[in-house]
């Protein structure tokens, strides 16, 4: 056992760190650790300063202009980038897409779309989810009937995260409806502008434009754009879900949030006190730091044994539990360390360019909106209850 | 014993539970809240016309009821609606009110009958939910008073036409032994408002007293004395939010219950899950316990053991309400992180009732100095 980085990683960590403080625009720093809003620029902003450095790719391999990097250094700099509040990368494109066209597209869809995602001149959403296909996806409806050289797409798909800003979207559709559900459904990707493609918004419960519903009426798609097989799509699905073992437990994240919390708890005063040195405050802190640290050694271990090969399986699943919930556990103690400052919510306060005196401290606003926007943490990528049945029958055997 | 409610209260939550379920539909009730005002006035003439603002104060306050069983059966129904319209902080202010001369009780009635509106100015930047913690000076000056300061989340307090102010007197010392009540035009030289919605669609306001004046009969009660009046506005104000938390725990939970029943996925009601029909049981019994507590506080509010009977109430709202609030969104899954969808609303409030009047820890931390075993 040695719980220190190599001397190649701590290398590596430094090197990031360089790159953080050197890179990282002072001004996307700020709003990502206030919680204001990113616009579609500020993101772009972001992913085209990584991709110069050769560092939005860093975790592809090198035969797509990657840097090849294993689970252990991706790792690294997912902790490094949130812990200098770098903004959160889109990953539809980048990580969910992208290993699949490596593992299954055609030469042409690699070399057409690998760069193109790298470059930030396309912006894919995930179009899975539909109203009656949730937990269930397997059982998802929307049609692609061949029509020649094309295929003619019709039905819905919702939950789509960020779909107002993209121009292209991956889906599964039903290809057959013969034999087992999963067995009839294809990959295939689709432009946005394609006539009969409409994006309605749905708004959040704290009044947020995060995602939408995509409707497709008589959308003809070229039968290039299938991936792979048709009729396989459930299988390289699959194979994404498997393979996103890293970044899912969020560790990073939860650090930042940690920090964030912390700082509050110290400006907050209760009985002429910080609130970090009331014993009922620091108990629940330090339930959440015990857990983090062992949860942080836990993402490292399924990730090192990611590296030395073995096959992906169900700890995942935990990650998935562990993780959200130790980061809502961060959302619902901070809302809490605000005190009654926790209530007033004023929206276009999360806006650049909004010049008006806070209401209470100047970190209070977002926060009690971040808590019920996190709860979408536990429902979203496999809700905890779909992971919990994976651990314990493929787990467990039950 | 007797759980049952006297025929009077029964029909008085009939009463309001019918008008909140049959007037109250959830787009009007964002539409209010959107509005100017952040609720509808034609609305509150009609509950006051009701008797709902009277049913919060005694005979002697010029209402019909008072008791603790009676606010928490209005709270109750109104936290079925998620109501927006002031009820919370004319019962504050209007419970100071009782303590006050002949020309704030007449303030009150006005009040009950519906013409008039009043906000408890009362917490602060820096006061948390310590009760006793006021920067707000009052100095004497000529017959009267000048008062400065500064006051925090004040619940309605942008439509109030009379604030009721804690503020310091006598040597302006912090000292619990030197808080008075005045109540005070809202439109006093000196006073501004800055109003903002709260994240569950309510609406509160800072504000600031720069030098204003108020004659010697504004003070409420005696000078100095102000203290445990505030403790029995904020007992009955906890009691009324709690029981407005239960309201909007039943809809959580009758929501989710109906949705575990309808909504399909792997070609059955997800309501088939074990995992979930355990966790749905789970709801229940703490509803009950919930229920159970408010009884506790409405029966204990004029005894000796209203402190810790309304702690114990607030720390299991916090604690119990947050679990069924959460456990409502994960249960539904997506469709409750939409604004469209009620569900989410019933959780945002339930969970911001506990950030009034002290959250769960605070009232743990109150019950541990009471230091009364249940
Ligand atoms: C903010 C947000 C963003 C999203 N972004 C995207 C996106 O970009 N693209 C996309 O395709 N999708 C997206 N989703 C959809 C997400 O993947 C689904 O919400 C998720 O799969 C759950 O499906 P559902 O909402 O239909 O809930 P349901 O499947 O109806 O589940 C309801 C409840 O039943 C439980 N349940 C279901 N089956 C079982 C079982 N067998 N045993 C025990 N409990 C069970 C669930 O855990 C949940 O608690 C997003 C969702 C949200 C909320």
């Amino acid at each position: 056992m040695d719980l220190n980085y190599t001397d190649s990683e701590q290398a590596f960590q430094a090197e990031i760190r360089e790159f953080m403080a050197a890179k990282l625009p002072q001004r996307l720093a700020d709003k990502t650790r206030d919680h204001k809003r990113l616009t579609k620029s500020d993101m772009e902003e972001w992913h085209s300063i990584l991709n110069e450095a050769g560092y939005l790719t860093g975790h592809w391999p090198e035969q797509f202009g990657g840097k090849g990097w294993n689970a252990i250094e991706r790792t690294i700099f997912d902790e490094e980038m949130t812990a200098a509040n770098g903004p959160r990368l889109v990953p539809f494109g980048l990580n969910m897409l992208a290993p699949v066209l490596m593992a299954f597209g055609s030469p042409e869809q690699q070399s057409h779309y690998l760069p193109r995602i790298a470059n930030g001149d396309d912006w894919w959403c995930q179009g899975y989810s539909e109203p009656g296909a949730g937990s269930d996806l397997a059982s998802l409806k929307m049609s692609a009937e061949r029509d020649g050289d094309h295929y003619i797409l019709n039905g819905q798909k919702t939950w789509t995260t960020l779909g107002q800003h993209a121009n292209m979207i991956f889906c599964l559709v039903r290809t057959s409806k013969e034999g087992k559900q999963q067995e009839g459904i294809s990959f295939i990707l689709v432009d946005m502008d394609t006539p009969g493609v409409e994006v309605r918004p749905i708004i959040l419960l704290e009044g947020t434009h995060e995602v939408n519903e995509v409707w497709f009426t008589d959308v003809r798609v070229p039968a290039e754009n299938l991936v792979g097989e048709e009729n396989k799509g459930w299988t390289y699905a699959k194979y994404l879900l498997v393979h996103e073992r890293s970044g899912i437990a969020g560790v990073g994240a939860a650090l930042s949030g940690l920090e964030h919390l912390k700082h509050i708890a110290k400006d907050q005063m209760k009985d002429g006190k910080p609130l970090l040195d009331d014993p009922f405050f620091a108990s629940r802190l330090a339930e959440i730091e015990v857990d983090l640290s062992a949860m942080r050694t836990s993402n490292l271990r399924v990730t090192q044994a990611a590296d030395d090969g073995a096959p992906p399986g169900p700890e995942t699943s935990m990650l998935k539990i562990k993780g959200t919930e130790i980061r809502q556990s961060i959302n619902d103690l901070t809302r809490r360390a605000l005190g009654p400052y926790a209530m007033p919510f004023v929206s276009e306060a999360l806006d650049a360019g909004y010049n008006e005196e806070p209401i209470g401290p100047d970190y209070a606003n977002p926060i009690a909106v971040d808590y019920f926007n996190h709860r979408k943490t536990s429902i979203y990528g496999g809700s905890n209850e779909v992971q919990r049945n994976i651990i314990s029958k493929m787990m467990m055997g039950l | 014993m007797d759980f049952n409610h006297t025929d009077d209260r029964r029909m008085l939550a009939d009463m309001a539970g019918r008008f909140v379920r049959e007037q109250y539909p959830m787009e009007s009730r964002h539409e209010a809240a959107k509005s100017d005002d952040g609720f509808s006035r034609e609305t509150w003439s009609q509950m006051a016309g009701l008797g709902l603002i009277g049913a919060l104060f005694s005979e002697d306050a010029g209402g019909f009821g008072g008791a603790g069983f009676d606010i928490a059966v209005v709270f109750e129904e109104l936290g079925k609606g998620l109501v927006t319209e002031p009820f919370l902080a004319n019962l504050l202010a209007g419970t100071a009110l009782t303590y006050g001369n002949e020309t704030q009780k007449t303030v009150l009635e006005n009040v009950i009958s519906g013409e008039s509106l009043l906000a408890f100015a009362h917490s602060e930047p820096a006061s948390r939910y310590d009760l006793a913690h006021v920067e707000t000076t009052a100095k004497t000056s000529g017959d009267g008073y000048v008062l400065n300061g500064n006051k925090a989340v004040v619940i309605s307090g942008d439509t109030a036409n009379y604030l009721v102010v804690s503020a310091v007197t006598e040597g302006n010392e912090q000292n619990e032994e030197h808080i008075s009540l005045f109540l005070v035009p809202a439109n006093s030289d000196g006073i501004h408002v800055r109003s903002y919605p709260t994240v569950d669609g309510y609406r509160a306001a800072e504000i600031a007293l720069k030098d204003v004046a108020v004659s010697a009969d504004a003070l409420i009660g005696a000078e100095g004395q102000g203290l445990s009046i505030i403790h029995d506005v904020i007992a009955r104000g906890t009691l009324a939010v709690s029981a407005e938390a239960l309201g909007a725990i039943e809809i959580a939970i009758d929501m989710t219950l109906d949705y575990l029943k309808t909504r399909k996925q792997f070609g059955v009601p997800i309501g088939k899950f074990q995992a979930l029909q355990h966790r749905m049981a789970d709801m229940m019994t703490e509803r009950e316990q919930i229920r159970s507590a408010v009884i506790n506080a409405s029966g204990n509010l004029n005894t000796p053991e209203r402190d810790w009977n309304i702690s114990a109430l607030k720390n299991l709202i916090g604690r119990s309400g947050r679990m069924i609030a959460e456990e409502s969104i994960q249960m539904h899954g997506g469709i409750a992180m939409t604004w469209e969808y009620a569900v989410g609303h019933f959780a945002k409030r339930i969970i911001m009732i506990d950030h009034m009047f002290g959250d769960v820890d605070h009232h743990m931390e109150q019950i541990i100095k009471l230091g009364r075993a249940a």
